[in-house]
Protein backbone atom coordinates (compact mmCIF):
# COMPACT_ATOMS: atom_id res chain seq x y z
CA UNK A 1 0.00 0.00 0.00
CA UNK A 2 1.38 3.39 -0.87
CA UNK A 3 0.48 6.92 -1.85
CA UNK A 4 2.41 8.16 -4.84
CA UNK A 5 2.52 11.91 -5.49
CA UNK A 6 3.79 12.44 -9.01
CA UNK A 7 5.29 15.84 -9.56
CA UNK A 8 2.18 17.82 -8.66
CA UNK A 9 1.53 21.52 -9.06
CA UNK A 10 -1.55 23.21 -7.67
CA UNK A 11 -2.80 26.67 -8.55
CA UNK A 12 -5.63 28.39 -6.64
CA UNK A 13 -7.88 30.66 -8.70
CA UNK A 14 -6.22 29.93 -12.03
CA UNK A 15 -6.93 32.56 -14.70
CA UNK A 16 -7.98 35.30 -12.26
CA UNK A 17 -5.96 38.19 -10.86
CA UNK A 18 -5.88 36.29 -7.55
CA UNK A 19 -3.98 33.36 -9.03
CA UNK A 20 -1.73 31.69 -6.48
CA UNK A 21 0.57 28.73 -6.98
CA UNK A 22 0.34 26.83 -3.70
CA UNK A 23 2.37 23.77 -4.73
CA UNK A 24 5.00 23.44 -7.40
CA UNK A 25 6.62 20.20 -8.47
CA UNK A 26 6.10 18.12 -5.32
CA UNK A 27 7.11 14.51 -5.89
CA UNK A 28 7.10 11.86 -3.17
CA UNK A 29 5.95 8.41 -2.18
CA UNK A 30 4.47 7.54 1.20
CA UNK A 31 4.61 3.85 2.08
CA UNK A 32 2.31 1.98 4.42
CA UNK A 33 3.93 1.80 7.85
CA UNK A 34 5.48 5.25 7.80
CA UNK A 35 4.76 8.02 10.27
CA UNK A 36 5.33 11.12 8.21
CA UNK A 37 5.61 14.56 9.79
CA UNK A 38 5.09 17.64 7.61
CA UNK A 39 6.37 21.02 8.77
CA UNK A 40 6.69 24.41 7.11
CA UNK A 41 5.85 28.06 7.63
CA UNK A 42 2.29 29.36 7.49
CA UNK A 43 1.09 29.30 3.90
CA UNK A 44 3.81 26.93 2.70
CA UNK A 45 1.23 24.59 1.18
CA UNK A 46 0.95 21.86 3.82
CA UNK A 47 -2.84 21.80 3.93
CA UNK A 48 -2.99 22.00 0.15
CA UNK A 49 -0.64 19.02 -0.19
CA UNK A 50 -2.52 16.76 2.20
CA UNK A 51 -5.87 17.54 0.60
CA UNK A 52 -4.49 15.95 -2.55
CA UNK A 53 -3.78 12.72 -0.73
CA UNK A 54 -7.42 11.75 -0.42
CA UNK A 55 -8.65 13.35 -3.60
CA UNK A 56 -10.40 16.37 -2.10
CA UNK A 57 -8.63 18.52 -4.63
CA UNK A 58 -6.97 17.37 -7.81
CA UNK A 59 -3.59 18.62 -8.97
CA UNK A 60 -3.42 21.24 -11.70
CA UNK A 61 -0.50 19.25 -13.07
CA UNK A 62 0.72 15.81 -12.14
CA UNK A 63 -1.06 12.85 -10.56
CA UNK A 64 -1.77 11.35 -7.16
CA UNK A 65 -1.96 7.56 -7.09
CA UNK A 66 -3.09 5.38 -4.20
CA UNK A 67 -2.00 1.78 -4.88
CA UNK A 68 -1.62 2.75 -8.51
CA UNK A 69 -5.15 4.16 -8.82
CA UNK A 70 -5.40 7.77 -9.95
CA UNK A 71 -7.56 9.64 -7.43
CA UNK A 72 -8.77 12.10 -10.05
CA UNK A 73 -10.64 9.26 -11.76
CA UNK A 74 -14.39 8.94 -11.49
CA UNK A 75 -14.42 5.16 -11.14
CA UNK A 76 -15.79 3.26 -8.15
CA UNK A 77 -12.26 2.08 -7.49
CA UNK A 78 -10.96 5.65 -7.17
CA UNK A 79 -13.77 6.48 -4.70
CA UNK A 80 -12.94 3.39 -2.64
CA UNK A 81 -9.26 4.34 -2.57
CA UNK A 82 -10.13 7.83 -1.43
CA UNK A 83 -11.85 6.32 1.59
CA UNK A 84 -8.73 4.42 2.60
CA UNK A 85 -7.17 7.79 3.38
CA UNK A 86 -8.82 9.42 6.39
CA UNK A 87 -8.44 13.13 6.99
CA UNK A 88 -8.77 15.13 10.18
CA UNK A 89 -8.94 18.82 9.26
CA UNK A 90 -7.70 21.82 11.16
CA UNK A 91 -10.40 22.58 13.77
CA UNK A 92 -12.43 19.47 12.90
CA UNK A 93 -15.00 20.19 15.62
CA UNK A 94 -16.63 22.63 13.19
CA UNK A 95 -17.90 19.76 11.06
CA UNK A 96 -20.11 18.14 13.72
CA UNK A 97 -23.81 18.11 12.83
CA UNK A 98 -25.71 15.16 14.32
CA UNK A 99 -27.99 15.15 17.33
CA UNK A 100 -25.85 12.80 19.37
CA UNK A 101 -22.17 12.04 19.59
CA UNK A 102 -22.71 8.39 18.63
CA UNK A 103 -24.69 9.33 15.51
CA UNK A 104 -22.07 11.78 14.42
CA UNK A 105 -19.29 9.21 14.71
CA UNK A 106 -21.50 6.71 12.87
CA UNK A 107 -21.84 9.03 9.85
CA UNK A 108 -18.65 7.81 8.14
CA UNK A 109 -19.15 4.05 8.63
CA UNK A 110 -22.78 4.37 7.48
CA UNK A 111 -21.64 6.09 4.30
CA UNK A 112 -19.27 3.19 3.75
CA UNK A 113 -22.29 0.89 3.86
CA UNK A 114 -21.43 -0.97 7.05
CA UNK A 115 -24.12 -3.06 8.79
CA UNK A 116 -25.70 -1.63 11.94
CA UNK A 117 -23.76 -4.00 14.22
CA UNK A 118 -20.53 -3.09 12.49
CA UNK A 119 -21.34 0.63 12.81
CA UNK A 120 -22.06 0.18 16.49
CA UNK A 121 -18.84 -1.72 17.09
CA UNK A 122 -16.85 0.92 15.26
CA UNK A 123 -18.45 3.75 17.27
CA UNK A 124 -17.51 1.99 20.52
CA UNK A 125 -14.00 1.42 19.31
CA UNK A 126 -13.51 4.97 18.02
CA UNK A 127 -14.81 6.49 21.24
CA UNK A 128 -12.46 4.45 23.36
CA UNK A 129 -9.66 5.48 20.97
CA UNK A 130 -10.16 9.16 21.72
CA UNK A 131 -10.81 8.50 25.40
CA UNK A 132 -14.51 9.34 25.55
CA UNK A 133 -16.56 7.09 27.79
CA UNK A 134 -19.39 5.53 25.74
CA UNK A 135 -21.97 5.48 28.51
CA UNK A 136 -21.40 9.13 29.41
CA UNK A 137 -21.09 10.72 26.00
CA UNK A 138 -22.79 8.59 23.34
CA UNK A 139 -26.22 10.11 23.86
CA UNK A 140 -25.13 13.71 24.38
CA UNK A 141 -25.40 16.48 21.86
CA UNK A 142 -22.00 17.22 20.34
CA UNK A 143 -22.79 20.93 20.66
CA UNK A 144 -22.93 20.73 24.44
CA UNK A 145 -19.34 19.59 24.82
CA UNK A 146 -16.19 21.54 25.48
CA UNK A 147 -13.95 22.41 22.55
CA UNK A 148 -11.50 19.65 23.41
CA UNK A 149 -14.23 17.07 23.71
CA UNK A 150 -15.69 18.14 20.38
CA UNK A 151 -12.26 17.70 18.83
CA UNK A 152 -12.17 14.14 20.13
CA UNK A 153 -15.61 13.38 18.71
CA UNK A 154 -14.48 14.71 15.33
CA UNK A 155 -11.31 12.62 15.37
CA UNK A 156 -13.36 9.58 16.39
CA UNK A 157 -15.57 10.22 13.35
CA UNK A 158 -12.56 9.70 11.10
CA UNK A 159 -11.08 6.80 13.11
CA UNK A 160 -14.41 4.98 12.74
CA UNK A 161 -13.81 4.82 8.99
CA UNK A 162 -10.78 2.60 9.70
CA UNK A 163 -8.49 4.33 7.22
CA UNK A 164 -5.19 2.79 6.10
CA UNK A 165 -3.64 6.23 6.11
CA UNK A 166 -4.62 8.77 8.75
CA UNK A 167 -3.90 12.40 7.94
CA UNK A 168 -4.01 14.92 10.77
CA UNK A 169 -3.79 18.66 10.12
CA UNK A 170 -2.72 20.36 13.35
CA UNK A 171 -4.74 18.04 15.56
CA UNK A 172 -3.51 19.59 18.77
CA UNK A 173 -4.14 23.30 18.06
CA UNK A 174 -6.16 24.69 20.96
CA UNK A 175 -5.97 21.58 23.14
CA UNK A 176 -4.59 21.57 26.68
CA UNK A 177 -1.27 19.72 27.21
CA UNK A 178 -2.95 16.72 28.83
CA UNK A 179 -5.48 16.36 26.03
CA UNK A 180 -2.72 16.64 23.48
CA UNK A 181 -0.60 13.98 25.14
CA UNK A 182 -3.59 11.64 25.38
CA UNK A 183 -4.52 11.97 21.74
CA UNK A 184 -0.95 11.55 20.55
CA UNK A 185 -0.31 8.56 22.78
CA UNK A 186 -3.40 6.88 21.31
CA UNK A 187 -2.33 7.67 17.77
CA UNK A 188 1.11 6.32 18.50
CA UNK A 189 -0.28 3.16 20.08
CA UNK A 190 -2.52 2.41 17.10
CA UNK A 191 0.27 3.24 14.72
CA UNK A 192 2.61 0.85 16.50
CA UNK A 193 -0.05 -1.85 16.40
CA UNK A 194 -0.09 -1.35 12.64
CA UNK A 195 -3.67 -0.06 12.41
CA UNK A 196 -2.71 2.75 10.05
CA UNK A 197 0.08 4.91 8.70
CA UNK A 198 0.05 8.50 9.87
CA UNK A 199 0.70 11.78 8.12
CA UNK A 200 0.90 14.56 10.68
CA UNK A 201 1.03 18.28 9.94
CA UNK A 202 2.18 20.20 12.98
CA UNK A 203 3.88 23.38 14.07
CA UNK A 204 4.98 21.60 17.22
CA UNK A 205 8.50 20.30 16.60
CA UNK A 206 8.51 18.31 19.82
CA UNK A 207 5.59 16.18 18.70
CA UNK A 208 7.18 15.66 15.32
CA UNK A 209 10.55 14.67 16.81
CA UNK A 210 8.90 12.20 19.18
CA UNK A 211 6.55 10.58 16.72
CA UNK A 212 7.59 10.86 13.10
CA UNK A 213 9.76 8.31 11.33
CA UNK A 214 10.12 10.58 8.34
CA UNK A 215 10.02 14.34 7.98
CA UNK A 216 8.97 16.53 5.05
CA UNK A 217 9.83 20.23 5.13
CA UNK A 218 7.73 22.53 2.94
CA UNK A 219 8.82 25.99 1.84
CA UNK A 220 6.82 28.16 -0.57
CA UNK A 221 5.04 25.23 -2.17
CA UNK A 222 8.10 23.05 -2.55
CA UNK A 223 9.24 20.07 -0.53
CA UNK A 224 12.80 21.10 0.28
CA UNK A 225 13.85 18.39 2.73
CA UNK A 226 12.74 14.78 3.10
CA UNK A 227 14.34 12.28 5.44
CA UNK A 228 14.89 11.08 8.98
CA UNK A 229 13.64 13.79 11.40
CA UNK A 230 16.73 13.77 13.63
CA UNK A 231 19.11 13.90 10.68
CA UNK A 232 17.24 16.90 9.35
CA UNK A 233 17.11 18.66 12.72
CA UNK A 234 20.81 18.06 13.36
CA UNK A 235 22.31 18.64 9.95
CA UNK A 236 20.05 21.10 8.13
CA UNK A 237 19.52 23.93 10.58
CA UNK A 238 20.22 26.68 8.04
CA UNK A 239 17.70 25.30 5.56
CA UNK A 240 15.14 24.94 8.34
CA UNK A 241 15.68 28.50 9.45
CA UNK A 242 15.39 29.73 5.86
CA UNK A 243 12.12 27.82 5.60
CA UNK A 244 10.81 29.60 8.69
CA UNK A 245 10.77 26.61 11.03
CA UNK A 246 12.88 25.73 14.03
CA UNK A 247 14.42 22.61 15.53
CA UNK A 248 12.76 21.20 18.67
CA UNK A 249 13.69 23.12 21.83
CA UNK A 250 15.26 20.00 23.35
CA UNK A 251 17.48 19.40 20.33
CA UNK A 252 18.43 23.06 20.37
CA UNK A 253 19.48 22.86 24.02
CA UNK A 254 21.43 19.65 23.51
CA UNK A 255 23.21 21.07 20.48
CA UNK A 256 24.16 24.12 22.52
CA UNK A 257 25.51 21.98 25.34
CA UNK A 258 27.42 19.88 22.86
CA UNK A 259 28.86 23.03 21.35
CA UNK A 260 30.17 23.90 24.82
CA UNK A 261 31.99 20.60 24.96
CA UNK A 262 29.58 18.73 27.24
CA UNK A 263 28.99 15.19 25.96
CA UNK A 264 25.24 14.76 25.52
CA UNK A 265 23.07 12.44 23.39
CA UNK A 266 21.92 15.09 20.89
CA UNK A 267 19.52 12.63 19.25
CA UNK A 268 17.37 12.32 22.38
CA UNK A 269 13.71 13.10 21.79
CA UNK A 270 12.38 12.79 25.35
CA UNK A 271 13.41 15.16 28.11
CA UNK A 272 13.83 12.25 30.55
CA UNK A 273 16.30 10.54 28.28
CA UNK A 274 18.38 13.68 27.89
CA UNK A 275 18.19 14.53 31.57
CA UNK A 276 19.32 11.06 32.62
CA UNK A 277 22.27 11.11 30.28
CA UNK A 278 23.22 14.60 31.38
CA UNK A 279 22.95 13.67 35.06
CA UNK A 280 25.14 10.68 34.40
CA UNK A 281 27.95 12.80 32.98
CA UNK A 282 27.63 15.44 35.67
CA UNK A 283 27.51 13.07 38.63
CA UNK A 284 30.03 10.72 37.14
CA UNK A 285 27.79 7.90 36.10
CA UNK A 286 24.91 8.04 38.59
CA UNK A 287 21.48 8.18 37.00
CA UNK A 288 18.65 10.09 38.64
CA UNK B 1 -14.56 24.54 -6.73
CA UNK B 2 -16.91 26.69 -4.72
CA UNK B 3 -14.42 29.37 -3.74
CA UNK B 4 -13.71 30.01 -7.43
CA UNK B 5 -16.99 31.94 -7.64
CA UNK B 6 -16.03 35.58 -7.73
CA UNK B 7 -18.75 37.57 -6.06
CA UNK B 8 -18.77 41.29 -6.41
CA UNK B 9 -16.14 40.31 -9.02
CA UNK B 10 -13.88 43.28 -8.41
CA UNK B 11 -10.96 43.40 -10.83
CA UNK B 12 -8.17 45.27 -9.04
CA UNK B 13 -6.53 48.05 -11.00
CA UNK B 14 -5.65 51.69 -11.06
CA UNK B 15 -7.31 52.93 -14.22
CA UNK B 16 -9.34 56.07 -14.85
CA UNK B 17 -12.52 54.14 -14.10
CA UNK B 18 -11.09 52.59 -10.94
CA UNK B 19 -10.25 56.03 -9.62
CA UNK B 20 -13.62 57.62 -10.33
CA UNK B 21 -16.02 58.45 -7.52
CA UNK B 22 -18.46 55.57 -6.99
CA UNK B 23 -21.46 57.93 -7.04
CA UNK B 24 -20.44 59.25 -10.43
CA UNK B 25 -19.91 55.71 -11.70
CA UNK B 26 -23.31 54.53 -10.52
CA UNK B 27 -25.09 57.56 -12.01
CA UNK B 28 -23.18 57.37 -15.32
CA UNK B 29 -23.99 53.68 -15.60
CA UNK B 30 -27.68 54.30 -14.97
CA UNK B 31 -27.84 57.14 -17.49
CA UNK B 32 -26.00 55.20 -20.16
CA UNK B 33 -28.17 52.10 -19.66
CA UNK B 34 -31.25 54.22 -20.35
CA UNK B 35 -29.45 55.74 -23.32
CA UNK B 36 -28.81 52.28 -24.77
CA UNK B 37 -32.56 51.94 -25.18
CA UNK B 38 -32.63 55.09 -27.30
CA UNK B 39 -30.52 53.44 -29.97
CA UNK B 40 -32.59 52.26 -32.93
CA UNK B 41 -30.48 52.69 -36.03
CA UNK B 42 -27.28 51.17 -37.34
CA UNK B 43 -25.31 54.33 -36.62
CA UNK B 44 -26.59 54.65 -33.09
CA UNK B 45 -25.67 51.03 -32.41
CA UNK B 46 -22.21 51.69 -33.76
CA UNK B 47 -21.89 54.67 -31.41
CA UNK B 48 -22.98 52.58 -28.40
CA UNK B 49 -20.54 49.81 -29.38
CA UNK B 50 -17.72 52.30 -29.74
CA UNK B 51 -18.46 53.89 -26.36
CA UNK B 52 -18.58 50.53 -24.58
CA UNK B 53 -15.37 49.33 -26.23
CA UNK B 54 -13.68 52.59 -25.30
CA UNK B 55 -14.86 52.25 -21.70
CA UNK B 56 -13.52 48.68 -21.52
CA UNK B 57 -10.21 49.85 -22.96
CA UNK B 58 -9.99 52.68 -20.43
CA UNK B 59 -10.86 50.36 -17.51
CA UNK B 60 -8.00 47.97 -18.21
CA UNK B 61 -10.33 45.02 -17.57
CA UNK B 62 -9.64 42.27 -20.13
CA UNK B 63 -12.43 41.76 -22.66
CA UNK B 64 -12.38 38.11 -21.58
CA UNK B 65 -13.55 39.09 -18.09
CA UNK B 66 -16.40 41.18 -19.50
CA UNK B 67 -17.42 38.26 -21.70
CA UNK B 68 -17.39 36.06 -18.60
CA UNK B 69 -19.94 38.37 -16.99
CA UNK B 70 -22.25 38.07 -20.00
CA UNK B 71 -21.94 34.30 -20.37
CA UNK B 72 -24.08 33.12 -17.42
CA UNK B 73 -27.07 34.93 -18.93
CA UNK B 74 -26.93 33.18 -22.28
CA UNK B 75 -30.27 31.43 -21.74
CA UNK B 76 -32.07 34.75 -21.41
CA UNK B 77 -30.24 36.06 -24.47
CA UNK B 78 -31.16 33.05 -26.61
CA UNK B 79 -34.73 33.25 -25.34
CA UNK B 80 -35.00 36.95 -26.25
CA UNK B 81 -33.61 36.26 -29.69
CA UNK B 82 -36.02 33.39 -30.36
CA UNK B 83 -39.10 35.25 -29.10
CA UNK B 84 -38.41 38.16 -31.44
CA UNK B 85 -37.44 36.05 -34.41
CA UNK B 86 -40.45 33.78 -34.12
CA UNK B 87 -43.21 36.20 -33.17
CA UNK B 88 -42.61 39.39 -35.17
CA UNK B 89 -44.90 39.59 -38.22
CA UNK B 90 -43.60 41.12 -41.47
CA UNK B 91 -41.97 40.24 -44.77
CA UNK B 92 -41.41 36.49 -44.65
CA UNK B 93 -37.80 35.41 -45.06
CA UNK B 94 -38.33 31.67 -44.84
CA UNK B 95 -41.49 29.79 -43.93
CA UNK B 96 -42.08 26.26 -42.72
CA UNK B 97 -45.75 25.52 -43.10
CA UNK B 98 -47.56 27.19 -40.23
CA UNK B 99 -44.87 29.60 -39.09
CA UNK B 100 -42.51 31.88 -40.87
CA UNK B 101 -39.48 33.92 -39.97
CA UNK B 102 -39.70 37.55 -41.00
CA UNK B 103 -36.97 39.95 -41.89
CA UNK B 104 -38.16 42.35 -39.19
CA UNK B 105 -38.09 39.51 -36.69
CA UNK B 106 -34.45 38.72 -37.34
CA UNK B 107 -33.56 42.40 -37.17
CA UNK B 108 -35.47 43.04 -33.94
CA UNK B 109 -34.17 39.87 -32.38
CA UNK B 110 -30.55 40.76 -33.05
CA UNK B 111 -30.97 44.35 -31.90
CA UNK B 112 -32.79 43.43 -28.69
CA UNK B 113 -30.24 40.75 -27.82
CA UNK B 114 -27.42 43.15 -28.55
CA UNK B 115 -29.01 45.70 -26.23
CA UNK B 116 -29.09 43.19 -23.41
CA UNK B 117 -25.47 42.19 -24.04
CA UNK B 118 -24.46 45.85 -23.93
CA UNK B 119 -26.45 46.44 -20.79
CA UNK B 120 -24.83 43.53 -18.95
CA UNK B 121 -21.36 44.29 -20.28
CA UNK B 122 -21.54 47.94 -19.25
CA UNK B 123 -22.90 47.29 -15.79
CA UNK B 124 -20.27 44.60 -15.27
CA UNK B 125 -17.68 47.33 -15.77
CA UNK B 126 -19.15 49.09 -12.74
CA UNK B 127 -18.66 46.05 -10.50
CA UNK B 128 -15.29 45.19 -12.04
CA UNK B 129 -13.83 48.61 -11.35
CA UNK B 130 -15.45 49.34 -7.97
CA UNK B 131 -14.67 47.29 -4.89
CA UNK B 132 -17.88 46.18 -3.14
CA UNK B 133 -17.19 48.31 -0.08
CA UNK B 134 -16.69 51.46 -2.14
CA UNK B 135 -19.81 50.59 -4.11
CA UNK B 136 -21.90 50.43 -0.94
CA UNK B 137 -20.40 53.73 0.16
CA UNK B 138 -21.57 55.21 -3.12
CA UNK B 139 -25.03 53.71 -2.80
CA UNK B 140 -25.35 55.02 0.74
CA UNK B 141 -24.34 58.51 -0.35
CA UNK B 142 -26.84 58.45 -3.21
CA UNK B 143 -29.64 57.22 -0.94
CA UNK B 144 -28.98 59.71 1.86
CA UNK B 145 -31.21 62.49 0.41
CA UNK B 146 -34.08 59.97 0.44
CA UNK B 147 -33.77 59.52 4.20
CA UNK B 148 -36.38 62.21 4.67
CA UNK B 149 -39.02 60.07 2.98
CA UNK B 150 -38.09 57.12 5.17
CA UNK B 151 -35.39 55.26 3.22
CA UNK B 152 -33.04 53.73 5.82
CA UNK B 153 -29.91 54.57 3.81
CA UNK B 154 -27.30 53.85 6.45
CA UNK B 155 -28.91 50.63 7.63
CA UNK B 156 -29.21 49.34 4.07
CA UNK B 157 -25.60 50.16 3.37
CA UNK B 158 -24.44 48.55 6.59
CA UNK B 159 -26.39 45.40 5.81
CA UNK B 160 -24.87 45.27 2.36
CA UNK B 161 -21.37 45.82 3.71
CA UNK B 162 -21.77 43.05 6.26
CA UNK B 163 -23.28 40.67 3.73
CA UNK B 164 -20.48 41.38 1.27
CA UNK B 165 -17.91 40.94 3.98
CA UNK B 166 -19.24 37.52 4.95
CA UNK B 167 -20.00 36.02 1.56
CA UNK B 168 -16.40 34.95 0.91
CA UNK B 169 -16.03 33.72 4.47
CA UNK B 170 -19.15 31.61 4.23
CA UNK B 171 -18.16 30.26 0.83
CA UNK B 172 -14.77 29.29 2.21
CA UNK B 173 -16.41 27.65 5.16
CA UNK B 174 -18.88 25.78 2.96
CA UNK B 175 -15.97 24.55 0.91
CA UNK B 176 -14.12 23.36 3.99
CA UNK B 177 -17.08 21.61 5.59
CA UNK B 178 -17.95 19.99 2.27
CA UNK B 179 -14.43 18.62 2.04
CA UNK B 180 -14.49 17.42 5.63
CA UNK B 181 -17.79 15.60 5.13
CA UNK B 182 -16.75 14.16 1.77
CA UNK B 183 -13.71 12.68 3.41
CA UNK B 184 -16.16 10.94 5.73
CA UNK B 185 -17.87 9.48 2.69
CA UNK B 186 -20.63 12.07 2.21
CA UNK B 187 -21.83 12.34 -1.36
CA UNK B 188 -23.29 15.67 -2.45
CA UNK B 189 -23.58 15.06 -6.15
CA UNK B 190 -25.42 11.81 -6.88
CA UNK B 191 -28.82 10.40 -6.00
CA UNK B 192 -32.35 11.68 -6.57
CA UNK B 193 -33.64 15.03 -5.36
CA UNK B 194 -34.70 13.73 -1.95
CA UNK B 195 -31.36 12.01 -1.34
CA UNK B 196 -29.51 15.10 -2.38
CA UNK B 197 -31.59 17.33 -0.13
CA UNK B 198 -30.89 14.96 2.74
CA UNK B 199 -27.18 14.95 1.99
CA UNK B 200 -27.20 18.71 2.53
CA UNK B 201 -27.91 18.32 6.26
CA UNK B 202 -24.30 17.52 7.23
CA UNK B 203 -23.30 20.65 5.34
CA UNK B 204 -26.01 23.08 6.40
CA UNK B 205 -26.07 22.35 10.13
CA UNK B 206 -22.40 23.22 10.74
CA UNK B 207 -22.71 26.16 8.36
CA UNK B 208 -25.66 27.67 10.19
CA UNK B 209 -24.05 27.10 13.55
CA UNK B 210 -20.93 28.94 12.48
CA UNK B 211 -22.91 31.70 10.75
CA UNK B 212 -24.89 32.35 13.94
CA UNK B 213 -21.73 32.29 15.99
CA UNK B 214 -20.11 34.78 13.64
CA UNK B 215 -23.16 37.05 13.70
CA UNK B 216 -23.10 36.96 17.47
CA UNK B 217 -19.39 37.76 17.60
CA UNK B 218 -19.82 40.59 15.14
CA UNK B 219 -22.69 42.11 17.10
CA UNK B 220 -20.64 41.99 20.27
CA UNK B 221 -17.62 43.49 18.54
CA UNK B 222 -19.72 46.32 17.08
CA UNK B 223 -21.32 47.04 20.40
CA UNK B 224 -17.94 47.00 22.14
CA UNK B 225 -16.88 49.75 19.74
CA UNK B 226 -19.98 51.79 20.56
CA UNK B 227 -21.72 51.37 17.23
CA UNK B 228 -25.17 52.92 17.44
CA UNK B 229 -26.36 53.44 13.91
CA UNK B 230 -25.65 56.08 11.31
CA UNK B 231 -26.63 59.25 13.20
CA UNK B 232 -23.68 61.63 13.44
CA UNK B 233 -21.25 59.12 12.00
CA UNK B 234 -18.31 60.42 9.99
CA UNK B 235 -16.43 58.59 7.28
CA UNK B 236 -12.81 57.57 7.11
CA UNK B 237 -12.85 57.81 3.32
CA UNK B 238 -14.74 60.91 2.22
CA UNK B 239 -16.22 60.68 -1.25
CA UNK B 240 -14.94 63.44 -3.48
CA UNK B 241 -15.90 64.41 -7.02
CA UNK B 242 -12.85 65.15 -9.18
CA UNK B 243 -12.19 66.20 -12.76
CA UNK B 244 -12.45 62.54 -13.77
CA UNK B 245 -16.07 62.45 -12.72
CA UNK B 246 -16.79 65.66 -14.61
CA UNK B 247 -15.15 64.24 -17.72
CA UNK B 248 -17.09 60.99 -17.44
CA UNK B 249 -20.39 62.81 -16.96
CA UNK B 250 -19.60 64.98 -19.98
CA UNK B 251 -18.77 61.95 -22.14
CA UNK B 252 -21.95 60.14 -21.14
CA UNK B 253 -23.99 63.31 -21.69
CA UNK B 254 -22.56 63.81 -25.18
CA UNK B 255 -23.25 60.20 -26.17
CA UNK B 256 -26.76 60.31 -24.71
CA UNK B 257 -27.50 63.55 -26.53
CA UNK B 258 -26.16 62.09 -29.77
CA UNK B 259 -28.32 59.00 -29.38
CA UNK B 260 -31.39 61.08 -28.59
CA UNK B 261 -30.65 63.27 -31.60
CA UNK B 262 -30.31 60.28 -33.92
CA UNK B 263 -33.55 58.81 -32.64
CA UNK B 264 -35.74 61.88 -32.98
CA UNK B 265 -34.16 64.07 -35.63
CA UNK B 266 -32.63 61.72 -38.18
N1 LIG C 1 -9.02 28.41 -1.01
C1 LIG C 1 -7.93 29.11 -1.33
N2 LIG C 1 -7.98 30.05 -2.32
C2 LIG C 1 -6.90 30.74 -2.68
N3 LIG C 1 -5.68 30.60 -2.14
C3 LIG C 1 -5.54 29.70 -1.15
C4 LIG C 1 -6.65 28.91 -0.69
N4 LIG C 1 -6.21 28.10 0.29
C5 LIG C 1 -4.91 28.37 0.44
N5 LIG C 1 -4.49 29.34 -0.42
C6 LIG C 1 -3.12 29.87 -0.54
O1 LIG C 1 -2.25 28.80 -0.83
C7 LIG C 1 -1.08 28.87 -0.04
C8 LIG C 1 -0.89 27.59 0.75
O2 LIG C 1 -1.91 27.47 1.71
P1 LIG C 1 -2.03 26.26 2.72
O3 LIG C 1 -3.36 26.36 3.37
O4 LIG C 1 -1.73 24.99 2.01
O5 LIG C 1 -0.87 26.61 3.77
P2 LIG C 1 -0.44 25.84 5.10
O6 LIG C 1 0.95 25.42 4.90
O7 LIG C 1 -1.45 24.80 5.43
O8 LIG C 1 -0.50 27.00 6.18
P3 LIG C 1 -0.92 26.93 7.75
O9 LIG C 1 0.28 26.47 8.48
O10 LIG C 1 -1.25 28.35 8.06
O11 LIG C 1 -2.09 26.02 7.87
C9 LIG C 1 -1.22 30.10 0.83
O12 LIG C 1 -0.42 31.11 0.29
C10 LIG C 1 -2.68 30.45 0.77
O13 LIG C 1 -2.83 31.85 0.78
MG1 LIG D 1 -2.93 24.58 6.96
Amino acid sequence: MSIRVENITYVYGGGTPYEKTALSGVDLTIEKGEFVGIIGHTGSGKSTLIQHLNGLIHPTEGRVLVDGVDLAGKSREAAAKRHTVGMVFQYPEQQLFEETVAQDIAFGPRNLGCSEEEVDARVHEAMSFVGLDYETYAGRSPFRLSGGQMRRVAIAGVIAMKPDFLILDEPSAGLDPVGRREIFSQIRKWYEEGAFSVILVSHNMDDIAKLATRLLVMNHGRCILDGDPMDIFLHHREELEAAGVDVPPLTKTLLYLKGRGIPVPERAVACEEAANALAKTLKGGKSC
Amino acid sequence: MLTDITLGQYYPGNSFLHRMDPRAKILCTMIFIVAIFLANSLWSYLLVTAFILASIAVSGVPVKMVAKAVKPLWIILVFTLLIHVLTTPGTPLVSFGWFSISEEGVRNGILMTLRLVYLIAFSSLLTYTTSPIVLTDGIEALLTPWKRVGVPAHELAMMMTIALRFIPTLLEETDRIMKAQSSRGADFTTGNLWQRAKSMVPLLVPLFISAFRRADDLATAMEARCYRGGEGRTKMHQLLYTWRDGAAFAAVAVVTAALAGMRWFL
